[in-house]
């Protein structure tokens, strides 16, 4: 599995509530929710997204709330990957459940920039910057992990 | 090599002997939480995986308390789904206005969690439960999905920091600012995946409304979970509560930390975090003049009954200054009733507080005490994320329940000493 896309750059502890604010959260419609997807940290990014765009981020990405509708509304605006040097960890496994692609590498979380056009093989975990014509080691999902993606996300994986 | 208490906990859910950490495990669940916010996620998913029934209706609950009484239609959309669900599946904790409170003050008050528990919340703040010395974790729907059906959920096993804790709070110095302090110190990745486990000879002088308040803010640590050592104040709080048998869990003599924090108490100051991160702690030697248009004394952080006789305590007799509101949220029911009975409401009217029905409301900026642009609040709440409050250019400053009463008096951010002395 693989993704590619342009990238939306980000810096530390971006949370849930900017993510998807909460005044947004009475409504579980995955449409809705990505109508306002950023809208707190980035005003523009709903404008901007394009299907199969990649955001990147410092430390600690989706801290704060439990709020699926988070990874849902990043899901629904068609990005394809976040790539991030550390995730909060409710965020994490949100992703995972819901079938986000995540993956965890400082060194492409500090050096890709915004704007550039960045693959990621997921099976490697290799992520190429395509602009900057580099590569970076990211942290592939351990097996049990791969497992739960692989049966199509936990709900399968427990049938 | 010895287990933590968190470890230990996990491997018994896990039926296992043993667990190292970064090992993963599917580990049996004894209580399932979720809210109007994050059950109706849970549902849709619940419905459309084709799941007939919950894998035991006494072990699942939803706590209508985010949006609830319902802000508007749509909020009311979502609470009616969750009581849809809950009567369709005979639901026993299903809690709905009249009977509901903040999820954290009201599980534990019910005595619905207990000390070696596995539960999990799709609530970010579940992590409240460990106060008890049980395992607890905040999950998101999917997850909560999952555990309703099943009973199950996946972990990976977290290694933990531990939190010796020594002395005793000086006055006006509350567990609020413990837990300010330490997200100051360790910052709010300072735990990522792990567990802040805390013991020591200072655990005495903390209530369980203390442990709870503190045990409730280790997500802002990005902490997996926080968890207390069992003692005499657990199992007092338990005693009248929890009717089942609970098992009780030590860490062992030989378990391995990450790193260990001695916590004095007795050093411990009011503490104030800014914006736009709760790990800004400040210190009243490092805070300036700093207007306030708002004060709310509330959320699963700070809304129980000593939080509201602490707020009295400096309200009583005292007026909210000119052009500022005090919102005054009791966190259930029960508080509410025991702060009628105690005179505490009539004190907060007295002053020009508003007192509201237990909601979550202004906490995640969903209404009853909304900012406008460039207005600031202190807060007794757990996060001052961007917009947590309202509009994206308000400020929130977290604190105890001493300093948003004394603040609210004063206008400005102010500990108690300042009108006291």
């Amino acid at each position: 599995m693989k993704a590619k896309g342009t990238v939306h750059k980000y810096g530390d502890n971006v949370d849930t509530d900017v993510i998807i604010p909460a005044r947004y959260l009475n409504t579980a419609d995955h449409k809705e929710l990505a109508a306002h997807c950023m809208e707190d940290i980035d005003a523009d990014f709903v404008k901007n997204v394009k299907d199969g765009d990649i955001i990147v981020a410092r430390a600690n990405f989706g801290c704060g709330s439990s709020r699926e509708h988070a990874p849902i509304a990043i899901k629904a605006s068609g990005v394809s990957c976040v790539i991030a040097s550390t995730f909060a960890r409710i965020f994490y496994r949100n992703s995972i459940n819901i079938g986000l692609p995540i993956i965890e590498c400082d060194e492409a979380s500090e050096k890709i920039e915004n704007g550039d056009e960045v693959e990621i093989d997921f099976s490697t975990g290799v992520i190429t910057d395509i602009t900057k014509g580099e590569s970076y080691q990211g942290q592939p999902f351990p097996d049990f992990l791969i497992d739960i993606i692989n049966k199509g996300g936990l709900l399968n994986s427990l049938k | 090599m010895g287990m933590t208490m968190t470890q230990k906990i996990l491997a018994a859910h896990a039926g296992l002997d043993e667990v190292k950490a970064g090992q993963l495990i599917m580990a049996d669940l004894d209580f399932v939480l979720g809210n109007d916010i994050t059950s109706p996620v849970a549902i849709n998913e619940f419905k459309k995986a084709g799941f007939n029934s919950v894998f035991d209706k006494e072990k699942v609950t939803m706590v209508m308390d985010h949006f609830a009484p319902n802000k508007d239609i749509k909020a009311a959309t979502q609470c009616k789904q969750c009581r849809d669900f809950c009567g369709e599946h005979s639901i026993t904790h299903f809690y709905d206005v009249g009977n509901m409170g903040i999820e954290h003050a009201l599980l534990p008050e019910k005595g619905l969690v207990a000390p070696g528990e596995c539960i999990i919340g799709a609530d970010s703040h579940t992590c409240t439960y460990g106060a008890l010395g049980a395992f607890s974790t905040g999950v998101g729907s999917t997850d909560m999905c999952a555990g309703m059906a099943k009973g199950k959920a996946w972990f990976k096993v977290p290694s933990a920091i531990k939190f010796n804790v020594i002395g005793k709070l000086p006055k006006y110095s509350t567990a609020k600012d413990v837990i300010l302090h330490i997200i100051g110190m360790i910052g709010v990745d300072g735990a990522l995946y792990r567990s802040m486990e805390f013991s020591g000879s200072g655990l005495k002088n903390l209530t369980m409304e203390d442990r709870l308040c503190m045990a409730n803010m280790a997500i802002e640590a990005g902490a997996k979970n926080g968890i207390f050592a069992v003692d005499e104040v657990t199992l007092e709080y338990v005693k009248g509560r929890v009717d089942r048998e609970f098992k009780i869990y030590e860490a062992d003599a030989d378990a391995e930390y990450d790193e260990v924090y001695d916590i004095d108490l007795s050093q411990i100051k009011p503490t104030v975090a800014f914006p736009h991160l709760p790990e800004n702690a400040k210190t009243f030697d490092e805070i300036g003049d700093i207007k306030i248009d708002q004060s709310v004394i509330g959320s699963c952080t700070n809304g129980r009954i000593e939080d509201l006789r602490a707020a009295a305590e400096i309200l009583k007799g005292r007026k909210v200054a000119d052009n500022v509101r005090c919102i005054v949220i009791p966190a259930t029911q029960a508080v509410y009733l025991q702060a009628m009975e105690e005179g505490l409401l009539k004190i907060f009217v007295d002053a020009g507080c508003a007192v509201s029905t237990p909601t979550c409301g202004p906490c995640l900026g969903g209404y009853m005490g909304i900012l406008a642009k460039g207005e600031r609040s202190i807060a007794t709440t757990n996060r001052n994320f961007v917009g947590r409050m309202g509009h994206p250019e308000s400020e929130v400053y977290l604190a105890s329940p001493y300093v948003a009463a004394a603040s609210a008096v004063t206008g400005k951010i102010s500990q108690p000493s300042e009108l006291t002395d």
